[in-house]
């Protein structure tokens, strides 16, 4: 249990550096019915005048959103997301040097977000926290990947 | 001569159905593993009704009932050029399996900067007799 009255505004709740490969984002275009082709086609990725495949900015965003989860410990008190998308995330090929048969453990990375989760407002008359989310590229100068990602948490 | 679609509504699509297979694969993509997201014992006994779908689930929902404004030969969409501009999850109450939702998609603004269009469109998604369990908005871009 998160006792509201012990947080802090600003206080970091929640740090993690995620990896995405390829596999991730046909794993996320089956489990969404997200099929665009830019997240899978380099060919149409190109023509569409994209640095390459990259990923659907709602797998970052549901990406993103387990720091929060896993610090409430309730993924129903999650009442309201929202995010704005600022850079797409180019994710390359990379070879599953690893056991091919378990293509999601990948060690060699074809992009990475790291994403840190703070104390962004707290109400203790509703007993609603926002959480504030950053998620910058590593391998794009940490450029910004979401803009404004702010999660409300019902305690 | 180009029609003005704010405000317009489309029909509603659905029923889906919210599987726990479903919930759980979504989960499995985007990482989100919370056991009550996977094992449904855990979120019973948590006093949930059943496994509770991840945050963003729904946007396979309410994709689907974008696609009619993408679609929407009068909204001009080019879907090689659209790109996500923002989105937003207002959740009346959780997603558990087995329920069963309608989504009902309107245009809430269009409007045109730096040569882009932009169509923010409003997803209501509602359980049987209209009950609400989530506003969902989200904003595509289209390159000009």
């Amino acid at each position: 249990m998160i006792a509201i009255e012990n947080l802090t505004k600003g206080e970091v709740v929640a740090t993690r550096t995620i990896n995405i490969n390829r596999a991730d984002l046909i794993r996320y275009a089956g489990a969404s019915g997200d099929f665009n082709p830019i997240h899978w086609s380099e060919a149409t990725a190109q023509a569409a005048e994209l640095p390459g495949v990259i990923a659907h900015g709602m797998l970052s965003m549901g990406l993103a959103v387990d720091l929060v989860t896993e610090w409430t410990n309730d993924p129903a008190t999650i009442i309201d997301y929202q995010t704005r998308f600022s850079a797409m995330v180019p994710v390359e090929e990379t070879t599953h040097t690893a056991n091919p048969a378990r293509p999601f453990d990948n060690p060699n990375p074809g992009a990475q977000l790291d994403v840190v989760a703070k104390v962004g407002a707290i109400n203790e008359e509703t007993r609603v926290v926002r959480v504030d989310l950053t998620v910058t590229n590593p391998h794009d100068d940490n450029a910004r990947v979401l803009t404004r990602a702010q999660a409300q948490v019902q305690l | 001569m180009t029609v003005d679609i704010t405000g317009r509504e489309y029909p509603t699509v659905g029923p889906y159905h919210v599987g726990s297979e479903e919930i759980r694969r979504f989960a499995t993509a985007v990482k989100n593993t919370h056991p009550f997201h996977h094992d449904a014992q855990a979120a019973r006994a948590a006093g949930h009704k059943d496994l509770i779908a991840p945050p963003t689930f729904l946007v396979s929902i309410a994709q689907r009932a974008e696609a009619r404004m993408v679609n929407d030969p009068e909204a001009k969409v080019d879907f090689s050029r659209v790109v996500h501009a923002d989105q937003r999850f207002s959740h009346h109450r959780s997603v558990v399996a087995g329920d069963e939702l309608y989504a009902t998609a309107t245009v809430v603004s269009v409007k045109e900067l730096a040569g882009n269009r932009l169509i923010t469109t409003q997803v209501e998604i509602t359980a049987a007799e209209r009950a609400p369990v989530s506003t969902i908005t989200s904003t595509l871009l289209i390159r000009g």
